[in-house]
């Protein structure tokens, strides 16, 4: 789901009408499920927020649907090594058993046993991983993503232990190999190092929406801006019982799930 | 004095001759693992720390150990140990070679290792312990090298000495409790969220790290005309005992609270530890070995009769070095990721490669403490 008129007026600039087109271009687009950047070469602002968040709805997923992980790791040159030991993935669909333990129960409902749930990184406020990583590889920006340097990142994987989400791969041997399709516009990484979701820092910085949230049909994924009380993900959040993945350990995740 | 480590029998050349080998065969497959990544081993996404870094954390004990004789010797002046504080020391010094060198052989980037110090973060436990491991070996370099030339000499141990001797003694509890934090100050992972961890790690410390002294020592009597004396080795071993029977409490301790709280986050781990989790129970077997080792060296230990016999306290020492072994060197790392924050339970297994590296920098430690003690032994039998 896209921004908020809101969030795109204040991205634009209210004076400046022409600016707003090509924000306005991608929310079409993210309308009708098309990549933004087929939208046109037309110069877009960057998107900005106190704190971005993602909240993923629940019981939409077609069965086999894998758009979302496919749009991001082909985005993000995400090998597809095939192997579970050397996987690397930056977002999952994984069943509500193994992402809620603690809520999953047997007399659920099938439907709700058989969900697929996507995880991601949960760009947490207080990050475990960054606490550890021994060169600042990892770090928080102030409007929240946690990012990777991958040209300081030394391999030693402490932030793989640190993260009570399984939320980060490790590249064991070299990923080029095995990007089916290089995206140019977005660095491959070597092997050695540990990598996981940006949240699209890098589409944002160029006003598109991230891509998983781009490519669900289902408009399962919203996206938006926290710390805005009118922006879509807090509409949605302010309409019942979201929960997150093991909120009780303090690190704040901005993952929020509705199911 | 080091040229002493050059000369000796046939039986010493072809020793250091194997382990040069040994080190030399860790060295091709570490080329090996440079070239393919750390994909060699057989480390995976949910079980990301292996054999390198319970290797590093075991290794960090028996550095620490070195306490357990400098302490009795400095302190309180028991004399027993003057003949082999110096070997307690060299022991130190290969062993945090060894914890550097399987730190480093671990990192995926290891041509960026100096990012750790051209970016410092006081924040991540890491960096602190790459502070204070390189701090402990220049110490113990630098005080049993000098005090040991001193012996040369006949003379006393220059005055400069004493102090930084007396400052190892805080600083080998830093190296263990700052390696306990690498794992106790992390959130999500239930089998190590515990503050016994360091009081643990120091407790197998002072078993390991003796015993294995108590096996050199025993060995040298054979091997060269050094003799530590019955009253060092004897103090040594109720050291192994007491250090042991608390480690086997500690773990206990652990056991009650887990097993009575009942928090699945907790249990689940510790179950795949001693009993396995859905049929994966390699590291479970080891475990009963490890269990079994432990119990039989503590009575051997704390019977007098069996302690005060030669035979069978080397062979407690033996059972209670690889007990430690398998509890730190296997057990505890591994545990930890099993089963994984998204309750997978991913069996790891080292490959031969990676066996290949690990033996090596076992044999390249073993080569250092031989070069040292050789040092050591020729000193003593011109004295």
């Amino acid at each position: 789901m896209a921004p908020t008129r809101r969030e795109f007026l204040k991205i634009a600039g209210v004076s400046a009408a022409g600016l707003l087109l090509p924000p306005l271009a991608v929310h079409a687009a993210a309308q009708t499920g098309k990549p933004a950047t087929e939208v046109g070469p037309a110069q877009r602002r960057a998107f900005t927020a106190k704190r971005w968040a993602m909240a993923a709805v629940g019981g939409q997923c077609p069965a086999g649907c894998r758009d979302c992980i496919d749009a991001c790791h082909s985005t993000h040159n995400v090998p597809a090594i095939g192997n579970p030991k050397d996987d690397v993935h930056w977002i999952g669909l994984e069943r509500i058993e193994r992402v809620f333990p603690a809520e999953a129960h047997p007399r659920l409902p099938e439907s709700l046993k058989r969900l697929p749930v996507p995880v991601l990184c949960n760009h947490c406020e207080n990050p475990p991983c960054v606490r550890v990583c021994p060169t600042k590889a990892t770090f928080k920006r102030a409007d929240g993503i946690v990012m990777m340097d991958y040209h300081r990142c030394i391999g030693c994987r402490f932030c793989m232990a640190a993260c009570p989400y399984g939320a980060r791969s490790m590249n064991y041997r070299d990923p080029r190999p095995f990007i089916r399709k290089p995206n140019p516009e977005f660095p491959t990484r070597t092997k050695g190092v540990v990598e996981k979701c940006n949240f699209c820092e890098e589409r944002l910085a160029r006003g598109v929406l991230p891509a998983c949230v781009l490519a669900c049909k289902e408009k399962a994924l919203v996206f938006g801006d926290l710390e805005d009380p009118r922006s879509d993900i807090r509409t949605l959040l302010g309409k019942g019982l979201s929960i997150r993945r093991r909120p009780e350990l303090g690190t704040g995740p901005q993952i929020y799930y509705l199911l | 004095m080091l040229e002493k480590a050059l000369k000796g029998s046939v039986g010493y050349g072809i020793w250091v001759a194997v382990l040069l080998l040994l080190t030399a065969n860790g060295l091709f497959f570490y080329l090996k693992q440079l070239d393919y990544g750390l994909g060699i081993t057989g480390l995976s996404r949910d079980v990301s720390w292996g054999l390198y870094i319970a290797q590093f954390t075991f290794l960090v004990g028996v550095a620490a150990s070195a306490v357990m004789l400098v302490l009795p010797y400095y302190l309180h002046d028991y004399k027993a140990f003057g003949k082999i504080t110096i070997l307690g020391e060299f022991l130190a010094v290969a062993a945090v070679i060894m914890c550097v060198t399987f730190v480093f052989i671990d990192l995926g980037r290891p041509d960026r290792v100096a990012n750790i110090l051209l970016y410092p973060s006081p924040g991540s436990v890491l960096f602190w312990d790459v502070i204070v491991l390189n701090g402990y070996l220049l110490i113990n370099i630098v005080t049993g090298w000098t005090v040991l030339e001193s012996d040369k000499k006949g003379v006393p141990p220059p005055a400069w000495v004493k102090p930084l001797i007396i400052l190892s003694i805080p600083w080998a509890i830093s190296i263990h409790t700052v390696t306990a934090f690498i794992y106790a100050g992390l959130p999500g992972r239930g089998f190590w969220l515990t503050a016994i961890m360091a009081p643990r790690f120091l407790a197998s410390a002072f078993a390991s790290g003796p015993a294995l002294l108590i096996l050199i020592c025993l060995l040298l009597k054979r091997l060269t005309r050094f003799d530590a004396g019955e009253k060092a080795v004897q103090t040594l071993a109720t050291i192994v005992a007491y250090a042991l029977a608390t480690s086997i409490f500690f773990v206990l301790v652990e056991l009650f609270t887990v097993y009575y709280s009942q928090v699945p986050g907790h249990m689940h781990h510790m179950t795949y530890l001693f009993a396995g989790l859905e049929g994966h129970t390699g590291i479970a077997r080891w475990m009963a070995l490890a269990a079994l080792l432990a119990f039989a060296a503590l009575a051997l230990l704390i019977i007098p009769r069996t302690r005060k016999n030669e035979p069978l306290l080397a062979l407690a020492c033996a059972g209670v070095f690889l007990a430690l072994w398998i509890e730190k060197g296997l057990g505890l790392v591994v545990t930890g990721f099993v089963p994984s924050p998204l309750e997978r339970i991913a069996d790891y297994t080292p490959t031969l490669p990676e066996a290949a590296i690990t033996i090596g920098i076992w044999a390249l430690g073993l080569l250092i403490v031989t070069l040292l003690y050789k040092v050591f032994v020729s000193l003593r039998q011109e004295l």
